[in-house]
């Protein structure tokens, strides 16, 4: 059992989740697409490639690297058997997310997010709750354009984040932030594909370990 | 006997309010074992067979053993299976290993949020399948459903459908949702889904039958009906060609009714149609006052009188309030006053 949790962490990328993406896959799917010059917030400055007629163009070659560990990091949380809470409050993209969280038998939450979920769970949820282990935001702002506040509360639990950040958006207290576009169907589906395939890839790959040590 | 010192620190205990009462599973399985093997007791105690004591029997011989005069019937003894008397819980939403079993747990509202969930779903499904048909021009037309008959669950019935509290928007969202989908062309394939929240209202507006004229052994044509007023209950039988004779209880109206205005409330719907001298009248009347009895006999008799007359004068008939029970009864007297309204005199000092 040891053994089986110590292996993967010998390795930089154990579970090969860069053939899952490519360069070209990105820009198709239009994830170097930011908001307009005057919407962008200062500490996204470093992840920009450039502007072109007032619209900000994402680097992509940083998001490569953010992504990778990002998707790396899902996978070990994943195979370590946590549990993953999806977060958007976009409405367009409600249902994709929580199919895709329902697909990969993790957990999802669009909706109204009240005020003591993380912080006050004990008293809203039981006495014995499991809270998530890792939260994935595929949009880290809320209706109103102000940052999420479960970004705050997960930092407060000391519960890792990974976040899809806009050029609109405050990457601060993300532990990994992905600048990308949050706001085309196209890139929303792609990073729905690659969450979904990597947690699959890794529960799969802990199942496999699972069964053959009993074998031996 | 040795004193135990303790500081208040340790004395005071600041729990927080627990919710509600929570019922574990074991504790209802013991009541249901408790509840049965009671039942078996109590048949025996009572002679019957304990395989054939259904729930009214429980309830009779309840009543027998433990007879009490209260009047609210929810404070008498009862004895019920222990799904109706314990309230239906949520159980633990989370598994050994701490996983919860629905994926939606973490918003805390799981089952409204996956109802929306599912059918929004629904609602995708009919837009792309009615997509397709479109593509093949082959659209069929909507027909026009009866709503009439038809009602959407109300707030408190979804909340017991969901076991969870719900806010008055979020239950209009969910009825805007459902309503979107019927409207939909090829909402039909979700028929059964929608079925689910539909409740059937009974009609309220029952059409008052006016019952048909029967023929006794002379062939004359009567009809009867019944009236009340106050505490009097009378029964009236009007027959046809007749010459205005009116018996009450056996004795002829004049002996019965001695003062003028009873004769008149007596007469009133005859003059009302213009009928005086046609029709002969029976009647018996029982309980309340002179003026009761009489209000009485004038309601049945206008009962009886519609089979005897067109729709449109029955309809000048109820304008008239010939055809109304009069609701007014004797008020109670209550305690501090001398009569139902009025007060005791009051004396400055």
């Amino acid at each position: 059992d040891d053994k089986l949790l110590s292996e993967p962490l010998k390795h930089p990328d154990f579970f090969n989740v860069k053939e899952l993406f490519s360069l070209k896959d990105l820009f198709d799917a239009r994830v170097h697409l930011g908001h307009k010059k005057g919407c962008r917030h200062r500490f996204m400055e470093p992840y920009i490639f450039g502007c072109r007629l007032d619209q900000d163009i994402i680097d992509l070659d940083q998001t490569m690297q953010h992504l990778q560990l990002a998707l790396n990091l899902t996978a070990h949380v994943a195979y370590r058997g946590g549990i993953i809470l999806f977060v958007s409050r976009r409405r367009q993209f409600c249902h994709l997310v929580e199919s895709t969280a329902r697909e990969c038998g993790e957990y999802a939450h669009t909706r109204y997010w009240q005020g003591g979920l993380l912080t006050n769970a004990h008293i809203q949820f039981g006495a014995g709750v499991r809270l998530p282990d890792l939260l994935i935001f595929l949009s880290s702002l809320n209706n109103v354009f102000e940052p999420h506040i479960a970004i705050r509360d997960a930092a407060k639990m000391n519960i890792p984040t990974v976040g899809v950040v806009d050029t609109n958006c405050n990457p601060c207290l993300i532990t990994y932030p992905i600048p990308g576009n949050d706001d085309s169907p196209a890139a929303m589906e792609l990073y729905c594909k690659l969450f979904r395939m990597t947690i699959i890839r890794a529960k799969n790959k802990r199942h496999q370990s699972e069964v053959f040590d009993e074998l031996q | 006997l040795r004193l135990i010192y303790t500081t208040t620190a340790v004395q005071r205990k600041n729990v927080g309010a627990s919710g509600p009462e929570k019922y574990t599973e074991a504790f209802i399985k013991k009541q249901i074992e408790e509840f049965n093997l009671g039942k078996r007791h109590l048949a025996n105690m009572m002679g019957e067979d304990p395989e054939t004591f259904t729930q009214e029997d429980i309830d009779r011989a309840i009543a027998y053993l433990f007879p009490s005069g209260l009047f609210d019937k929810k404070a008498r003894p009862m004895m019920k299976h222990p799904s109706e008397i314990f309230p239906e819980q949520r159980k633990i939403q989370w598994g050994e290993d701490g996983r919860p079993f629905h994926f939606l747990f973490y918003t805390g509202k799981q089952s409204y949020y996956s109802l929306m969930h599912e059918t929004y779903e629904k609602l995708l499904n009919v837009q792309r399948n009615q997509d397709q048909l479109a593509a093949q021009d082959l659209l069929p037309q909507k027909e026009k459903r009866n709503l009439a008959g038809s009602r959407w669950l109300t707030k408190i019935e979804l909340e017991e459908m969901l076991l969870e509290k719900l806010s008055d928007d979020e239950y209009s969202r969910f009825i805007q949702l459902l309503q979107k989908l019927m409207t939909l062309p090829c909402g039909d394939i979700e028929e059964k889904y929608i079925q689910k929240f539909c409740k059937e209202v009974p009609v309220q507006l029952q059409k008052v039958v006016i019952e048909p004229l029967k023929y006794d052994e002379r062939g004359v044509a009567f009809s009867t009906s019944e009236g009340t007023r106050k505490t009097a209950r009378a029964t009236v039988a009007v027959y046809d060609n007749g010459t205005g004779k009116i018996t009450v209880n056996g004795i002829d109206v004049l002996h019965y009714f001695p003062v003028l205005q009873d004769r008149e409330q007596l007469l009133f719907p005859f003059q009302f149609l213009g009928r005086i001298g046609k029709h002969d009248m029976v009647c018996t009347v029982s309980g309340g006052g002179r003026s009761a009895q009489a209000g009485a006999i004038r309601l049945a008799s206008a009962k009886a009188l519609r089979s005897f007359v067109t729709e449109k004068e029955v309809e000048f008939m109820r304008q008239a309030g010939l055809l109304t029970v009069d609701p007014r009864v004797k008020e109670r007297k209550k305690p501090g006053q001398e009569g139902a309204r009025r007060k005791f005199t009051w004396k400055k000092r």
